[in-house]
């Protein structure tokens, strides 16, 4: 539970920031399997913070350590001691559903840079609760698109047996036009595959769809690779991104996966983003870390349009949205979750890197399936 | 060194100074916290009555955790769904009333403990410490794939469910009511350990043989204790849940249990109140190493080492100069 | 579903119970002749994962690599035992536990400390990658194979060590009577620390062999630590003719499991409510197994009856 109080660079305030002193509450994973993703939204928050000179967003960040119990205490403790006006950090969809709601409740504001559980996005959606990444299931959807156009007839698809398991499969068939060869749930932390595919060898699907994120789909991806099944694989961003491709190695190479960014999406701020994400730290960023500056970037703009401690002026500003994104335009729904096109992208080699680039477009300008449940 | 008695009534008076500070200082969250190490402390001194007592090293106590959570998870959702919950037949409505959802919670821990008990306890040894893990796995991956109480992502009670004359939502009054079902609990605790029953299972945990031959059966004594022990655990799992309003299956990995087992080696193995220093300490570095470094699992794990190494007997063992009973 | 991949998933299954003995066999060859429960074998299969994937990241050589695994997972289980282990040989079950519970927070976080948090890359090596036909036209991953020859060398090599050689009769000697042995002039400390250091490595070359077709991360240990001890469990502790049969029992459960009661679950209930039934079944058959095995033979399969 690093305690990192930011002393941004002495610019001298901007004129129309004279307004009073915003905190932040940074709750996000950093130590245990999952550290990596956390690592990325704070690097990519923070980047943002100190490239916008501002002296008066003070955040304060704590490891939740994955767990929900950790997170809620923290959340308490951010509210209750540090007094913070914004939470955001949340990586994980069962801690963000622990956090949000009572944080929005007590009338703080939440950004959440990663997590989008579809009952926050529906029917639990709340004027204070804004997601700046994506509801969970539209890279899943944004799949099904894509497999449509790839002409697949018949797809395998498996995932954990877990909500956000249940939820990618959801969404990838609520695009997906074709027939399905098999569904399988499998095992949550599950690392041999090798009776799955077993199963998608005697299938005789013509694609595989997967959503198994971390360590799990890196173990997938080896092990199919290996087997000789030679079906093209689709997925979401999250079996793909910068940290974990290094890992998976040539078998990644080629499978198509969906995501809302990459690092050749064609802007200014994008290209900026990139060269001083690695300038920093040294490695490429990953669409966690663009999420986090993306996240910080939304927030300066409201704070520099509206004092935070009126909550009606702060919300209109971060409905305005008006920041430039790593992903371009950037504009939020009915309820407060991007609507934002998903892009189909490859993993290539670059030198000695794995990473990805963008083929095409699967889903354009896409809100997601529960805006019309949220009465905000 | 320090007569344990003493020592007790000393522990107990700093636990109820600390938040009381709090309250004057404006400091909530250390409120919140107090909670929290008063919590823990409640499920490891149900757990201390099966490990210390007993001598059953339960590696799967979250279970009772978990149970408890989910007791009061599940009333407390139908509650404010005004949904009612069918089961088999019969229609239950919910609750978001405290003293219903502990009853519940006691209930369905204590029969849980009953069957989990008889059969474990043909084991001994690690095969206990290993069936008793078992069923604790089997109740997690149970509750992740169980989709219609959230699966992985857990319920969000959106409001703490209530106690007749108190408001809960003020952090020092729900302390107030955990630290007084603590106490019940080591009251309960302390004079079980002098009571007939007490001194029989202290027997059968030494010498099994010698309780046999004086027409008691051992393995009715241990499951007693153990069903007594998951009760009291579970009673903790309903008031941990409500101080976070939210349970999930984490409730019930076994990283819990054996965090658990940890706070009772801390503090002291079958000391009275060895559970409620382990909880009190582990709390507090948690939090303090926590805003030190990030890797600050390394340090509690090298504390823990110098603990299990060198102070046999735990934290009261050294301050009383004592080991405590052999497990 | 035709008999072939029926075939094929029975074999599936057979790997992964073999998998899983490279593993376990450690594990039970220390707490047969220790009689210490270890809940630390998890992070040492994790050290020779990083192990591995660092030498193989340098030199390209995956036989380097799984040498270096091996040495690297023994010298930690070495000093380990004469640092903390050796301490706790006569302290009760419940120090064990905790004692080597504790030494799991330090590796895991100590790792990370070291390799950061990203996974590392570990691959197989070119000459075993690809698939094989076996008769009857199962197509077979070739490294899988190998894993399978791998886990079949280790429990004759274990045979072997235990049954036929000096230092063989020694541990069996201190497993029965450790005062006597030590009277006899055997040096039973150099011993502990020869038998924890072979249990270490041997779950060090687990991690490397497995880690290269999973993902090598921190926490990796944990999940099969737990596989492990359920396999020991049922198999009878400190055996390890135990741990083979309990290694192919819990394979063969868990991967026929996972596919063949979603199946069966279709025969009477709606195909969605089958497949998530099914798998939440599944996910919990090894530990039901497990626990009926204990309640049939309280000691497992071929413990020693207590």
């Amino acid at each position: 539970m690093k305690k990192l109080l930011l002393a941004t660079a002495a610019m001298a305030l901007m004129a129309n920031a004279a307004i009073s002193e915003v905190k932040v509450g940074m709750i996000t994973t950093l130590s245990g399997g999952g550290a990596g993703l956390g690592i990325d939204v704070r690097d990519g928050f923070m980047l943002a913070i100190e490239q916008s000179g501002r002296n008066d967003i003070e955040v304060v960040i704590e490891d939740d350590q994955r767990k929900p119990d950790i997170a809620v205490q923290l959340a308490d403790k951010m509210i209750q001691s540090e007094k913070v006006d914004v939470l955001t950090g949340i990586i994980w969809s069962n801690l963000a559903m622990a956090v949000v709601p009572a944080t929005v409740a007590q009338g703080k504001f939440y950004l959440s840079p990663n997590a989008g559980p579809s009952a926050l996005a529906g029917k639990g959606c709340h004027g204070n609760y804004f997601n700046v990444a994506w509801q969970n299931d539209n890279l899943h959807e944004g799949a099904g698109a894509y497999a449509n156009t790839a002409g697949y007839k018949n797809s395998f698809i498996l995932a954990p047996n877990y909500p956000a398991g249940k939820d990618a499969l959801t969404g990838y068939k609520r695009f997906f036009e074709g027939e399905l060869a098999g569904e399988i749930y499998t095992k949550l932390g599950q690392t041999d595959y090798a009776a799955e595919i077993a199963q998608i060898r005697a299938s005789g699907a013509d694609s595989v769809f997967f959503f198994l994120p971390g360590g799990m789909g890196i173990s997938f991806l080896k092990q199919y690779a290996d087997s000789g099944v030679d079906l093209p694989v689709v997925g979401p961003a999250f079996s793909f991104d910068q940290g974990i491709l290094q890992a998976v190695g040539d078998a990644a190479l080629g499978v198509v996966n969906t995501s809302q960014w990459n690092k050749d999406i064609d802007n200014a701020t994008n290209a900026a983003f990139v060269e001083s994400f690695q300038a920093k730290y040294g490695r490429l960023p990953s669409l966690y870390a663009s999420q986090g500056f993306d996240t910080a970037n939304l927030l300066i703009s409201a704070v520099a349009k509206a004092d935070v401690s009126d909550a009606d002026a702060f919300r209109a500003a971060l409905e305005a949205a008006e920041f430039d994104s790593t992903r371009g335009d950037f504009k939020f729904g009915s309820n407060h979750h991007p609507v934002q096109t998903i892009y189909a992208r490859e993993v290539i080699k670059e030198g000695d890197v794995y990473t990805n680039k963008i083929i095409g477009t699967a889903l354009e300008n896409h809100a997601d399936a529960y805006a019309g449940e949220c009465k905000m | 060194m320090i007569g344990e008695r003493y020592l007790n009534l000393l522990v107990l008076a700093a636990l109820m100074a600390v938040p009381l500070w709090a309250l004057a200082a404006d400091e909530p969250f250390t409120i919140t916290l107090a909670t929290r190490a008063v919590i823990l402390a409640l499920a490891a001194v149900g757990l201390n009555i099966a490990l210390g007592m007993g001598g059953l090293v339960s590696l799967g106590h979250a279970v009772f955790f978990g149970l408890g959570g989910y007791a009061m998870g599940i009333l407390a959702s139908h509650a404010q769904s005004y949904t009612p919950l069918e089961l088999f037949g019969l229609t239950i409505e919910g609750t978001k009333s405290m003293p219903v959802i502990w009853l519940t919670a006691i209930i369905i821990s204590a029969l849980a403990a009953w069957g989990i008990g008889l059969l474990s306890l043909r084991t001994s040894g690690v095969y206990f410490i290993m069936i008793t893990l078992a069923f604790g796995q089997m109740f997690y991956y149970f509750a992740i794939s169980w989709s219609a109480y959230g699966g992985e992502d857990g319920l969000s009670i959106y409001v703490r469910n209530g106690f007749p004359g108190l408001n809960t939502l003020v952090p020092i009054e729900y302390f107030g009511l955990c630290f007084a079902v603590l106490c019940l609990a080591l009251l309960l605790n302390a004079r079980l350990q002098g009571s007939p029953f007490g001194l029989a299972l202290n027997a059968a945990r030494q010498v099994p043989a010698r309780v046999e031959t004086v027409g008691l059966d051992p393995m009715r004594l241990k499951l007693l204790a153990f069903v007594l022990s998951g009760a009291i655990t579970g009673l903790a799992g309903a008031l941990f849940a409500d101080l976070n309003r939210f349970v999930s299956p984490t409730m019930f990995s076994w990283q819990l249990s054996g965090e658990l087992i940890v706070l009772i080696v801390i503090g002291g193995v079958g000391r009275l109140m060895g559970p409620v220093i382990g909880a009190c300490l582990f709390v507090t570095l948690e939090h303090w190493l926590g805003g030190i470094t990030e890797f600050w699992h390394v340090f509690l794990g090298a504390i823990l080492l110098l603990i299990v190494l060198f102070a046999r007997g735990g934290i009261v063992g050294l301050l009383t100069g004592k080991e405590g009973p052999h497990v | 579903m035709s008999s072939l991949l029926i075939a094929e998933q029975v074999l599936n299954g057979l790997q992964s119970g073999i998998m899983l003995f490279l593993m376990a066999a450690g594990l039970t060859l220390i707490f047969g002749v220790m009689g210490l429960i270890n809940l630390a074998h998890g992070s040492l299969y994790m050290i020779g994962a990083f192990a591995a994937a660092a030498v193989a990241g340098a030199t390209g050589s995956f036989l380097l690599a799984l040498v270096a695994a091996l040495i690297a997972a023994a010298c930690a289980g070495a000093i380990v035992e004469m640092v903390v282990i050796r301490r706790l040989y006569h302290a009760p079950h419940l120090d064990q536990v905790l004692a080597t519970f504790a030494l799991i927070l330090i590796f895991s976080e100590g790792t990370r400390w070291v390799f950061g948090s990203f996974p590392l890359f570990l691959d197989i090596p070119e000459a075993l990658s690809g698939p094989v036909t076996l008769p009857g036209g199962i197509q077979y991953p070739l490294y899988r194979l190998a894993l399978i020859g791998a886990g079949l060398a280790v429990a004759a090599g274990l045979w072997f060590l235990t049954a036929r050689t000096r230092i063989g009769i020694q541990i069996r000697a201190g497993e029965n009577d450790r005062e006597m042995i030590a009277a006899l002039g055997v040096d039973i400390s150099k011993l502990y620390t020869l038998v924890f250091a072979l249990g270490a490595g041997l779950a060090g070359l687990a991690g490397a062999l497995v880690g290269a077709i999973q993902s090598v991360q921190v926490g990796m240990g944990e999940p099969v630590l737990i596989l492990a001890f359920v396999v020991i469990v049922i198999g009878g502790i400190g055996s390890i003719k135990g741990a083979f049969i309990g290694a192919l029992l819990v394979g063969l459960t868990d991967t026929l499991g996972g596919i063949f009661l979603p199946e069966l679950f279709k025969l009477f209930m709606a195909p969605d409510a089958a497949t998530q039934t099914g798998s939440a079944l599944a996910s919990m058959a090894i530990y039901i197994l497990m626990s009926l095995v204990l309640i049939w033979r309280p000691s497992g399969l071929f413990g020693v009856r207590l």
